[in-house]
């Protein structure tokens, strides 16, 4: 038997996957025909039956999340997809939105009935033409089908479904900063509480999910939540897309039940690129920890990942081999974290900046040893004191690789620079000219 | 700066309005919107936009100087990002950033003289399975390489891109892109593959039964 589990990507392969005619041909949209004739109170049980974590970083149970909203008090609810993708090394989201976005608009549909929204917004990044043109087209499909709109599937509810293209800018991926970046301003983070469930949107009760947490409703409703129970490990529940890329034969899209291992991985991907081996890897993006090959057998759920000193994040596995030098990789993450700081906060404005500062001189041999307690100095005074998680993750490269690579700087000081051959880490044999 | 707003369809800012309960709400669709008429956030855009909001022209620069999608000066018609994240970076995208410039004899943010191309070095695009990756009016260029690079380039300035790796069938332009961007349908959806290879490994390998 496969050790994956394709539900998200079962019908990717069709070459009309993305239509409203390709995703009916396997029952898409039966869910939410399904869920609007359920109670939906019931309909949120279901999904905490479930056991759904939010996919997007943070693995909050979704269902939870839904259940936080007040009801009753007469006020607009909002829901929001988070379509930002722009953590490093994340690539689940876009390809699955290129592929087949109904399957988001019909977790849309349910996931506002549940928390009895009447409008809902998808905040995707701008970056990405041709996936915004079939999510838009999707949405004006699902409109002209009745699926949105007023009345929907003939029930008397109304759902109003806005895309929202942003325009370039990380922090956006950030809940409140999102919430912020859609009401017209600056994206940049709030002070919490309050929380986006008692008021988010216009300051109304908003439930932020994202794409894959909301595209993995329909199923759920469809299968049960037992169905989506038996995947998985006891406190991370169902299957989920694994991103591998990098130094690997194969890279590529990987759904399985949580819980599955890189090793196991990287043996369906053939392996590390040939004649190398691994180095270091993020198990969820750049903001997750460096784990390196003493973690292949890691269980990548969210428990078996935090316990190992990381996080499971998005999942997105980044694969480097031998010839990478850590310390230029991080520099790049961190030089990523000061271009994407929204300069709200001191603590992540200045310190990435300084970072910045001191890992170029390392990375180019010009620093002292006294500079790896300055940067470790630095992270101690970022994280935890930042306003928002993106401080939080510039940290997390930096201590990881002083951790397990503290002698691959040192050798940047006795080397008078980096010792590595760039050249040798690049796919193709071209240099320049 | 010498910039017109007559082409900018107050019919068609005022349906973006419509889409959203608040109308500040549409101040990012709205400067994709002049964008795509005007190649980039002119004077008089923003201006048109704040009369339209109803908010002050500086609220308006403050969320357009904010994002770095919106340029405050021309761009190319093709303007092409090269990802030097880490991961692209690394697997050859420096390599391709700075075989470009040399070729095109402009530095990052730089645009040609004949006003073909622009280049910039961007952050993640989301597409590390298919490293290093290149995009031009946002549109993905998947596993490229130095001389594919250069073709892409040449192929911009001589009017004739090759087409985009999971895209439509042709390349758009800069103001083209940036109307899709702004919530308009170009009727391009349909064009192009539903997904690449990596996006299909893991689909491919549980049909194998692997």
């Amino acid at each position: 038997m496969s050790q994956l589990t394709p539900v998200l990507s079962a019908h990717w392969d069709e070459k009309d996957s993305f239509t409203i005619e390709g995703y009916k041909r396997h029952g898409g949209y039966n869910a939410a025909a399904k869920a609007l004739a359920m109670d939906p109170d019931a309909v949120i049980q279901m999904v905490k039956d479930s056991g759904l974590r939010g996919r997007g970083g943070a693995g909050f149970p979704t269902g939870m999340k839904w259940g936080f909203i007040p009801q009753g008090d007469n006020k607009d609810h909002y829901l929001v997809v988070n379509a930002d993708e722009s953590e490093p090394g994340t690539c689940k989201d876009m390809p699955l939105l290129m592929a087949n976005p109904h399957v988001l608009v019909e977790g849309v549909i349910i996931a506002a009935y549940a928390i009895r929204a009447k409008h809902a917004f998808i905040y995707i990044r701008g970056e990405v033409t041709h996936v915004v043109r079939r999510v838009n087209q999707a949405i004006t499909d699902a409109y002209k089908a009745g699926y949105l709109g007023k009345n929907i599937f003939g029930t008397g509810n109304d759902l109003e479904l806005v895309l929202h293209i942003g325009a370039g800018a990380y922090i956006c991926g950030e809940e409140t900063a999102l919430l912020d970046s859609l009401e017209g301003f600056r994206g940049q983070p709030r002070l919490r509480p309050p929380f986006p469930a008692i008021a988010g949107l216009y300051a109304r009760p908003t439930v932020v999910n994202n794409v894959e947490s909301i595209a993995s409703v329909p199923a759920i409703i469809a299968n049960g939540a037992e169905w989506y129970q038996s995947m998985g490990t006891e406190k991370s529940k169902g299957a989920t897309l694994y991103s591998l890329s990098g130094h690997v034969n194969n890279p590529g899209q990987f759904e399985a039940p949580l819980g599955i291992t890189l090793r196991q991985i990287l043996e369906l991907a053939g392996g590390v690129r040939n004649g190398h081996k691994l180095k270091f890897w993020t198990p969820g993006g750049s903001s997750t920890p460096l784990f390196t090959d003493e973690h292949l057998d890691v269980p990548l759920d969210y428990e078996g990942v935090s316990a190992a000193g990381s996080m499971l994040g998005t999942k997105a596995l980044q694969i480097f081999d031998e010839t990478t030098c850590v310390v230029r990789a991080v520099l790049r993450w961190t030089e990523f974290y000061k271009h994407e700081s929204c300069g709200k906060c001191t603590p992540c404005r200045e310190g990435t900046w300084w970072l910045v500062q001191i890992l170029r001189d390392l990375e180019n041999g010009k620093g002292t040893e006294a500079d790896l307690q300055k940067l470790l100095d630095l992270c101690d005074n970022i994280m935890g004191r930042s306003f928002c998680a993106l401080g939080d993750g510039a940290t997390s490269p930096i201590t990881s690789s002083i951790k397990y690579f503290r002698d691959e700087y040192i050798s940047h000081l006795t080397n008078g620079g980096c010792p590595f051959d760039a050249a040798k880490s690049t796919l193709f044999e071209e240099v320049l000219r | 700066m010498t910039t017109t707003n007559q082409n900018l369809n107050i019919d068609v800012m005022n349906s973006i309005v419509a889409r959203y309960p608040r109308k500040r709400s549409a101040i990012m669709p709205l400067l994709h919107y002049v964008q795509a008429i005007s190649g980039y956030v002119t004077n008089d855009g923003i201006e048109k936009i704040s009369e339209i909001l109803e908010i002050e022209t500086a609220e308006v620069s403050a969320v357009a100087t904010f994002y770095t999608q919106y340029k405050r000066k021309p761009v190319g018609e093709y303007h092409i990002g090269v990802c030097t994240n880490t991961l692209c970076a690394i697997m050859g995208g420096d390599v391709i950033m700075e075989a470009l410039k040399d070729h095109l004899g402009i530095e990052n943010d730089g645009v040609t003289a004949d006003g073909k191309v622009s280049l910039e070095h961007i952050e993640c695009n989301a597409a590390c399975d298919y490293a290093p990756v290149v995009m031009a009016n946002w549109e993905f260029y998947d596993n490229q390489s130095v001389s594919s690079a250069k073709d892409l380039v040449d192929g911009a300035r001589a009017g004739n891109p090759p087409a985009p790796t999971r895209g439509p069938s042709k390349l758009v332009t800069f103001k083209e892109a940036s109307l899709v961007l702004a919530g308009l349908d170009d009727g391009l959806a349909n064009e192009g593959t539903q997904a690449g290879e990596p996006t299909l490994l893991g689909l491919k390998l549980s049909k194998e039964g692997k």
